[in-house]
């Protein structure tokens, strides 16, 4: 056996378990060691500054991405050692949401939703038409199915991406920005969506955002990312209460504090030419 | 000193990135080869290629083969005159056409239209995450989506060519008979006699069918290739045409070296 399936015991209460995960593009290193835990059933929100490697965590989840140190689990399996038949079949029982819904834009919004089951299932035409029409309903947008990706609003293209990411409903859905660029309502929407399906279907989701308050309305628990490792978790009760200085930068929006405001540059007075810097 | 060392470098550089991007490019189409099996069982998704390659540049093809051969007959008739022999110009017209003119003019043109078409909706596609989308619902974006638009291109580019090569010899004979009045018989039956099947036509159709293999794999390769940016798409697009239009007529040197010259 592993030393490392001794040391850290594979449990079956986590649908996705990250274990000492470092990652890097070429050689700016975005993970440094990062633990996470996604208990089945819960919404799990992973929040941070831009650029702090949040999405890479879900396309590690993805199998898109390899770990150059540590594990990333999904149901059992460790997503990156899986040759490309067994990682797609791990992917069925994924879904994802995108920043901007990367809906198919040759396609309606029915053919969107009927897209998986089309590739993947043997369903008769008659089938995929109440199903489609069943996961359109659920997100409110029955009466949409004939528009094209380019006529909808933001958050109705949210809403449809949603739709069809449960389509074969799965065990997973990863949501990456889901509140980015939306209107108050359609972002109470989709924040109400992602907890009703979630509970409903009984998924576990994952939820990347900048959102702090609706996203902390709806998760379960909450990891803060800063420079590569996990840097606060908690309830969302915890994370409100807490006095970790980013964190409290980060969820009162505070321009200053752990995260500069200034990138890093030379002295002012000097760069202006008022003073020499010697 | 230093300038000199420089050039050099850069040049040993850019000699070094375009091997390596060739081998890339290479086995890009070695996988999509590989992955086609999809678009043959699924003929479907060719026929929208085909559709969206083929049916849309017919305009295009069309209109220009009609007034290519309208000015092969012009010309033609103009220099086969000087020489008595205006009464071949039904040859000149069809054996220009069918080996060269037909499969050089429509890969050109189908490269400008329907491969840029193609590099564009991939490199858009790849923008806005949608092959991202498709990776993660399982589905291999090179089987359902780039194995069926190269395939539309290969089967659609001879298709082109040869509408071309029709369409060229009528606007020559509409130059040729109906308004300098040739003789309708010896034009036609001139032709006739001088085209060879196998020599001229089937020749033809493999330099379409090669020219349609290229600029099919180009247009794939570039657009699944470029940079998620509206300026990468930019610049993949004319890569895409840019490149294509040059292998068109190295390859045409080529095979016309190789077929017409027994080399």
């Amino acid at each position: 056996m592993p030393l490392e399936s001794l040391l850290y015991p594979v449990s079956t209460d986590n649908l996705i378990e990250i274990r000492d995960v470092s990652f890097s593009y070429r050689d700016r290193p975005v993970l440094k060691g990062v633990n996470l835990m996604a208990p089945r059933g819960k919404v799990i929100a992973i929040m941070g500054g831009s650029g702090c490697g949040k999405t890479t965590i879900l396309r590690l989840i993805g199998g898109q991405l390899r770990p150059s140190k540590g594990e990333v689990r999904v149901d059992g399996q460790v997503i990156h050692q899986l040759g490309v038949d067994d990682l797609y079949q791990a992917r069925r029982k994924m879904g994802m949401l995108f920043q901007f819904g990367a809906l198919f834009t040759d396609m309606s919004v029915f053919e969107n939703v009927a897209f998986q089951m089309r590739e993947h299932t043997n369903l008769s035409e008659c089938m995929i038409h109440d199903l489609v029409l069943m996961k359109l309903h659920a997100v409110g947008l029955r009466g949409a199915q004939n528009l094209m990706p380019h006529e909808l609003s933001g958050g109705m293209a949210r809403r449809v991406a949603l739709a069809r990411a449960v389509a074969l409903d799965p065990t997973l859905i990863m949501y990456d920005e889901p509140f980015t660029g939306l209107d108050p309502i359609s972002l109470g929407v989709i924040g109400n969506l992602i907890r009703r399906t979630t509970d409903a279907l009984g998924l576990t989701s994952i939820l990347v955002t900048h959102d702090v308050h609706e996203s902390l309305e709806i998760v379960d628990y909450v990891y803060f990312i800063s420079n590569g490792v996990v840097e606060a978790e908690g309830t969302p009760d915890e994370i409100r209460s807490t006095k970790l200085p980013f964190v409290h930068q980060f969820i009162h929006g505070e321009e200053d504090g752990p995260v500069p405001f200034h990138y890093p540059a030379p002295d002012y007075a000097a760069d202006l030419g008022l003073r020499s810097d010697s | 000193m230093q300038p000199k060392k420089n050039i050099i470098s850069r040049i040993g550089h850019s000699v070094i990135d375009s091997i390596w991007m060739t081998g890339v490019a290479t086995r890009f189409l070695v996988q999509v080869l590989w992955r086609s099996g999809t678009s043959w069982l699924r003929f479907q998704l060719i026929i929208k290629e085909i559709y969206a390659s083929g049916v849309l540049s017919l305009v295009i093809i069309v209109v220009s083969g009609l007034f290519v051969g309208m000015v092969l007959g012009l010309q033609g008739y103009q220099t086969l005159q000087t020489y008595g022999s205006e009464q071949s110009l039904g040859v000149l017209v069809a054996l220009s056409l069918v080996r060269e003119l037909g499969p050089v003019v429509a890969g050109l043109l189908f490269a400008s239209r329907a491969g840029s078409a193609i590099t564009a909706e991939i490199g858009l596609m790849k923008t806005t995450e949608q092959l991202k989308a498709m990776e993660m619902m399982a589905v291999d974006p090179i089987a359902r989506i780039v194995a069926p638009r190269f395939w539309g291109g290969v089967i659609s580019m001879p298709l082109l060519a040869a509408i071309f090569s029709i369409v060229g010899v009528f606007g020559g004979y509409l130059v040729g008979v109906v308004l300098i009045g040739i003789d309708e018989g010896a034009f036609w039956s001139q032709m006739q006699a001088a085209v060879d099947v196998r020599e001229d036509v089937i020749n033809g159709v493999i330099k379409s069918v090669i020219f349609g293999f290229a600029i099919t794999s180009i247009a794939v390769f570039e657009g699944f290739d470029a940079k998620p940016t509206a300026e990468g798409i930019s610049r993949a697009t004319t890569r895409t045409v840019v490149t294509s239009s040059l292998a068109i007529l190295a390859l045409d040197f080529i095979l016309t070296a190789f077929m017409f010259r027994g080399i």
